[in-house]
């Protein structure tokens, strides 16, 4: 008789022990993110996409056209192109697009990248509604982040600033041609003596 | 002007003033309900709910309404056809006729009949009856069990929910629930009879067929239970009946144990409403709680540890009543 009493109680303990604890988790904050409409802050070491570092120094990129990382890519999806400008020394690019939808994420192009040009970024909503969604074109995404954080926006070379920049450059090899040229005879009409 | 007065003052007025208003308040109750359920299992389990249409998604449900009056009625080829037309309605009408005698304030009872109680306990049982018209005519396999089960559950919990509703009504000596609510206008009766609360608050569990006694419909064994046949409109209205349910038993149990419309300051409306939906809310508390208990231990539950306690509470509750 006294254990019917005891298993009753007992019984009856637990089952208000088991709904302290639902009561418990029904008063506290949820922690489903709605995800269109919140964001939440990603670890450093998330691997998103590859995006190009701001320095903190010149407050712009620091890649210089050299296409390692196009020609490392598993994938082959980053096409670079750069140029040299008049009065700088090395080239610069004006042209980074990332053609995310084939990227595997295996982090190739940031490992060999000479300058440490290239960082991994912490977006991870990727969805889009066309193919085109999913091209990142790398320095139009430079200049919104310059501008969130903002820094000054590097320009993105124009057709037109190529040009000149080609041509420039141009000018001068033939300038520096002529002028080595001008200054040693040319070597055939030694021999011709 | 007289004849107008006298009109107003009549029964088939308030009847049908009545029946507008209960149908009105089953269809808000329902919506309102179903919304509430899935907002609290979704805060006891750490999600938002349903968040998209309407404010935190107050109006899900009517949307989820018109999808459902939007599906297809499909009747199966082997099934028994009139049994299984009927049985929706069958499990819909005394649902609508237990609100007739249910006292919202001191005036707003469509008809205080002098067997309340007594009505409502025999009505409820009917909606066993619908579910194994509903089950049977399915011919279906799983629908069949759980209509069995719904049975099996019926006497298990029948028997103790009357004895326990009959210690209170020794005690106020009347059937009629207005003479009930009335008796406690001093002290409720949860707190002369806690005993019978929980007693109550148990077999109504049972009855409305929820967790842990969702033994017919138990959908991870039996895929929807008695209603596994059934789509659209007609499933609808089985959902709609099981929540009016819940919104019955927890009426009753708020006029037995919780003082019904006594209250300060607010009218007694609104704290007879108050009072109801925390009793719907302890329910679906348990049914984020506690898992399904199987049908030989609800059984043995019933008669071992239900039955013996309702009877010795009604017992004791009559030696107190003879000897004070």
């Amino acid at each position: 008789m006294m254990t019917y009493f005891k298993e009753i109680l007992v019984g009856f303990w637990s089952l208000l022990m088991g709904m302290a604890v639902t009561i418990r988790y029904f008063t506290k904050p949820i922690v489903t993110v709605q995800y269109p409409r919140e964001k939440i802050e990603m670890t450093p070491r998330y691997r998103g996409y590859p995006q190009l570092i701001i320095d903190p120094e010149t407050h712009t990129h620091r890649c210089i056209a050299c296409e390692m990382c196009s020609r490392i890519c598993p994938s082959q999806l980053i096409t670079v192109e750069g140029t040299k400008f008049p009065g700088e020394k090395q080239k610069r690019a004006t042209k980074y697009v990332h053609e995310h939808y084939y990227c595997s994420l295996c982090g190739l192009c940031t490992e060999v990248c000479p300058t440490t040009a290239l960082e991994y970024s912490a977006e991870y909503r990727l969805a889009g509604f066309h193919r085109a969604d999913a091209v990142i074109d790398h320095l139009t995404l430079l200049q919104q982040r310059q501008k969130t954080a903002s820094l000054p926006v590097t320009p993105v070379p124009t057709d037109a600033d190529i040009a000149a920049a080609v041509a420039a450059e141009a000018a001068a090899k033939e300038a520096k041609a002529a002028a080595a040229a001008a200054k040693k005879p040319a070597p055939g009409a030694e021999v011709k003596e | 002007m007289e004849q107008v007065g006298q009109l107003l003052g009549s029964d088939v007025v308030r009847i049908l003033a009545g029946l507008i208003g209960v149908i009105a308040l089953v269809a808000v109750n329902a919506l309102f309900l179903i919304w509430m359920e899935r907002k609290v299992s979704a805060h006891m389990q750490l999600r938002p709910g349903p968040m998209e249409v309407g404010w935190h998604g107050a109006i899900q449900t009517i949307a989820d309404a018109v999808k459902l009056m939007g599906k297809e009625l499909i009747t199966p080829e082997e099934v028994d056809r009139p049994i299984f037309y009927l049985a929706p309605i069958v499990v819909f009408l005394p649902v609508l006729l237990c609100f007739l005698v249910i006292p919202f304030s001191q005036t707003m009872i469509v008809r205080d009949m002098n067997v309340g109680i007594v009505l409502i306990l025999a009505f409820s049982t009917l909606t066993v009856l619908a579910i194994l018209m509903g089950g049977w005519a399915s011919n279906n396999k799983y629908a069949v069990f759980g209509a069995i089960r719904s049975v099996a559950q019926n006497i298990a919990y029948e028997i103790p929910l009357l004895v326990t509703v009959m210690s209170i009504i020794l005690m106020v000596g009347s059937f009629k629930l207005t003479d009930i609510v009335a008796a406690q206008s001093r002290c409720w009766f949860i707190l002369m009879q806690p005993l019978a609360f929980i007693l109550f608050i148990i077999c109504a569990t049972a009855e409305t067929n929820r967790t842990p006694f969702d033994l017919p419909e138990a959908e991870s064994e039996l895929v929807a239970g008695f209603h596994t046949e059934y789509s659209g409109m007609r499933f609808a209205l089985f959902f709609l009946a099981e929540y009016t349910n819940m919104f019955i038993v927890s009426a009753v149990a708020t006029v037995l144990f919780l003082g019904g419309w006594h209250g300060p300051i607010l009218p007694g409306v609104v704290w007879f409403l108050i009072k109801v939906y925390a009793v719907i809310f302890l329910i679906m508390w348990f049914r984020w709680t506690f898992p399904r208990v199987r049908f030989d231990q609800l059984v043995t539950f019933a008669w071992k540890i239900l039955i013996p306690l309702s009877f010795a509470n009604l017992l004791l509750t009559a030696l107190l009543l003879k000897i004070f």
